[in-house]
């Protein structure tokens, strides 16, 4: 009974990038996503989306696997932008020191400056997503914790991390199991069924299903405990590969990516690019 | 020196006000294979805590006396040291696999060790070798079978070195023939590896074919037997614990073979077959006719049913009759189609082709709301369907929201309560309930809206003898007096002999056997092959030359007139 809505899985796929040790995709990630955030440099910003789009068709990953999730993150772009010129419609004039009106008039009059702004916001997000997807359906989820805990972050947390992906079947499982006798007690949970009873209706689900993960937690931090978990200061992994060359190749161009990155910052004189002297 | 030892132990959880352990006294020796048994809530599974450091690091509580695993002592070591001296196979493995796949499980222990890596790949694959799973490393545990997943967390325990290794009911999750391979497994490593095999479980017919060197009884947090099986099964240790002793054993009690003079009961062979044979023969006499219930019209029929799921077919062209009034037992291995089944005929499902009949209309417009009220479902875990709080709401939950009157719903919740049993806790906070009262409240809850077909999914799942006699009888109960069908899913042969009238065996969606209870059971072959195995019983008949299915049945009888 597997449900279609979630398909964001992990598969060998064959390439290059699949063959990529996770830390160094992870790190490629953190890094790429990094420097957009900090140059806002607009030609930069380009050329990235330009790289993180043609990575993402080397890596097969097809659209239909992420449509869905794609659609939630440009609505949520959307929804940011928007929030942005609203709350700030003058923060553009602010950092690029002149106003030259495009639309409208008053405090709301949407400004080139402000225009160019909402660009590059908007390019950081679509640098970012690629990036994002091809890490996590690119990397096996149990090299997942190894990565993590490979770039710093201590063993207990990435261990978690992991464990939250592995038990997330067995949760849809209970869940879809839970709805299925909710249901057959009459419970109208389906889309038919009018906003607040649809609301009760999830809360009947999500009660027992509460209860049962909490006893699912407790019996695994047991069998975790058993099998000395936490013992020591430090854990092997067992999907912990050497980095290869291919590793040092990417994090190299990679780390070249944001050297260019910090020496726009010092021609631009800052984080911005300013078209407009 | 012993290799665990307990001295005078008595425990109190923090909290509860009543001591679980009175005054426990024993010593298991190297080399020894020991199983620890009693009902639910004898402490069993206490002391078994108490040996390998849950308790007091994760469950408080105190306790006096002394306990000494490999001549050290408990208190002064943690949980992470104690791991060192004493292995434990949990009792749900599902939820002791943390790794993704098999190979990652296996390895979890060493991982945490700091094990060099190439180390680690080695010893895992050794582990992995040993226990027969290297062609299984890249599955995820999940997806493997009962018995095969017994194998991983063996693996995942087994490479911490100790010594001493400890099963928490391994047999609870699994099917007969499972059970059966499960047992072999831990005795040949036991001997492979020279450890000290603890086992707590309450399934002592099939526990005992491990040949086990102690059989410990605890009753109420007290030890009342602690010997060699052979002795403490010619006792009352284990019928006054409220435990079931292997049918064989139970067969020659009421038959009246004087079990005192009988030197080593556990062995079959060494039995005189021709005394036991005469005083069985007399017993099997006395046997009366065979009541049998009046052949009615079907209430649910399946006729050409066809499924599939994306990736595999479960059912092609399945046809099966339901008469009303029956008691049916659907046995078979997991995957063998029971779920999918049960989900079909409740409209989870729908069929790729077929139609299923209820009462001779067809079931197929029907929401699974609808179809609730004329077949009612109950699932293996009563947690994943009580919603609400307190027994009564749980129990008129149903009728509430089919919007029936106040009125309407109070005589009804309170007349099913009161046949389930429950009335005088009607106002009970669930939490406070048994897992068996728990299961009650579940079948009333569905009960309650009056189907006419019940499904109940391994309703005795994880439950002790008592519990078991108390739900089923309570199920017979309402097959006998409130007219309705009962489904039942269950790998408990007892369960199946016991109670129904009919077996049904699946496997891989086809039917292979639909017969009397007690005739499947004492059929080898297609017990094979819908992975259940037969009872002792089937031994006993197989040594003394006696008809298997009429011990079966006159066993049967006898156990129902002690109700």
């Amino acid at each position: 009974m597997a449900d279609n809505s979630f398909s964001l899985a992990y598969k060998n796929r064959g390439t290059w990038l699949d063959r990529c040790s996770g830390a160094s995709k992870l790190l490629g990630f953190v890094l790429l996503s990094g420097i957009a955030m900090i140059v806002l440099d607009t030609r930069f910003l380009i050329f990235l989306v330009i790289l993180s789009l043609i990575l993402l068709k080397i890596s097969r990953v097809k659209m239909s696997e992420v449509a869905a999730l794609m659609k939630l993150v440009l609505v949520f772009m959307a929804i940011n932008l928007v929030m942005i010129y609203v709350l700030a419609p003058n923060y553009g004039s602010q950092i690029y020191q002149s106003k030259d009106i495009l639309l409208g008039s008053g405090y709301f009059a949407l400004t080139q400056q402000e225009l160019l702004y909402l660009v590059n916001i908007g390019l950081e997000y679509i640098v970012a997503v690629p990036l994002a997807l091809i890490f996590l359906l690119t990397t096996n989820p149990s090299e997942f914790a190894a990565s993590l805990n490979r770039i710093g972050i201590p063993y207990k947390i990435s261990y978690s991390v992991s464990l939250a992906l592995r038990y997330i079947p067995d949760v849809t499982r209970e869940y879809h199991q839970i709805s299925l006798s909710q249901q057959a007690k009459g419970n109208e949970i389906s889309k038919k069924a009018p906003f607040f009873k649809r609301l009760k209706g999830a809360s009947a689900i999500l009660v027992p299903l509460l209860l049962s993960s909490i006893d699912r937690i407790e019996s695994v931090s047991q069998a975790m405990e058993l099998r000395r978990f936490g013992a020591k200061k430090r854990r092997s992994w067992y999907f912990s590969e050497k980095l290869k060359a291919l590793d040092w190749a990417v994090l190299s161009f990679v780390l070249l990516i944001v050297i260019f990155g910090f020496i726009l910052i010092i021609v631009n004189g800052g984080r911005f690019w300013n078209p407009f002297h | 020196m012993p290799a665990i030892e307990f001295q005078k132990v008595n425990f109190k959880y923090r909290v509860q006000s009543q001591a679980t352990l009175h005054n426990v006294s024993f010593a298991f020796d190297y080399g020894q294979k020991i199983i620890i048994a009693g009902p639910s809530g004898s402490g069993k599974t206490t002391i078994g805590h108490l040996i390998n450091g849950l308790i007091p690091q994760s469950v408080p509580g105190e306790y006096s006396g002394s306990i000494l695993i490999n001549g050290k002592d408990a208190a002064k070591m943690d949980i992470f040291q104690l791991s060192f001296e004493v292995g434990t196979v949990l009792q749900d493995t599902d939820a002791q696999f943390v790794g993704m796949t098999v190979a990652e499980d296996a390895a979890f222990l060493l991982e945490n060790e700091n094990t060099e890596h190439s180390q680690l790949l080695a010893q895992t694959e050794n582990w992995l070798k040993e226990l027969n799973l290297e062609a299984l490393k890249k599955h995820s545990p999940q997806e493997l079978s009962g018995g095969q997943k017994q194998r991983v967390s063996m693996a995942g325990v087994l490479s911490s070195d100790s010594k001493i290794l400890l099963f928490d009911e391994p047999l609870a999750n699994l099917d007969p023939a499972s059970g059966r391979l499960a047992i072999q497994l831990i005795a040949d490593l036991q001997k492979k590896l020279g450890l000290t095999v603890i086992i707590i479980e309450h399934r002592l017919e099939e526990a005992l074919r491990i040949q086990a060197d102690k059989l410990l009884v605890i009753d109420h947090g007290k030890i009342i037997a602690n010997d060699i099986p052979d002795r403490v099964l010619t006792s009352a240790a284990v019928i006054s614990a409220g435990l079931r002793e292997p049918l064989y054993i139970t067969a020659m009690r009421d038959a009246g073979v004087d079990l005192n003079k009988i030197a080593h009961i556990t062995d079959l062979a060494s039995l005189d077959h021709q005394a036991i044979k005469r005083q069985l023969s007399v017993w099997l006499e006395k046997k009366q006719p065979d009541k049998t219930k009046k052949s009615r019209e079907p209430i649910l029929s399946i006729q050409h049913l066809s499924f599939a799921y994306p990736k595999q077919a479960v059912f092609s062209d399945l046809n099966l009759t339901f008469p009303a009034g029956q008691m049916t037992a659907i046995v078979g291995k997991n995957g063998s189609g029971k779920s999918t089944f049960s989900n079909l005929v409740t409209g989870f499902l729908k069929p790729d082709s077929g139609r299923i009949l209820f009462d001779n209309q067809p079931l197929d417009g029907q929401s699974v709301k609808e179809r609730a009220d004329k077949i009612g479902y109950v699932l293996q875990d009563p947690n994943q369907m009580i919603s609400q709080n307190i027994v009564y709401d749980e129990v008129a939950y149903g009728l509430k929201l089919r919007g029936l009157s106040d009125d309407q719903i109070q005589a009804k919740t309170r007349t099913m309560l009161e046949v389930a049993g429950l009335d005088n806790m009607r106002h009970w906070p669930i939490s406070a309930l048994s897992f068996g009262q728990k299961k009650r409240v579940t079948i009333a809850s569905v009960l309650v809206l009056a189907p006419r077909v019940l499904i109940l999914d391994e309703p005795t799942a994880g439950q002790d003898y008592l519990n078991y006699r108390s739900l089923m009888n309570f199920v017979a109960e309402l097959n006998r007096t409130q007219d309705c069908s009962i489904i039942v899913i269950t790998h408990d042969m007892h369960l199946m002999l016991e109670y129904t009238d009919r077996a049904i065996a699946l496997v891989d969606g086809q039917v292979i056997a639909d017969m009397a209870p007690a005739e499947l059971l004492n059929d080898p072959a297609l017990l094979k092959r819908a992975s259940l195995a037969p009872t002792s019983l089937y031994d006993l008949a197989e040594s003394t030359g006696l008809d298997a299915v009429a011990l079966s049945k006159r066993l049967v009888q006898e156990e129902m007139t002690r109700g």
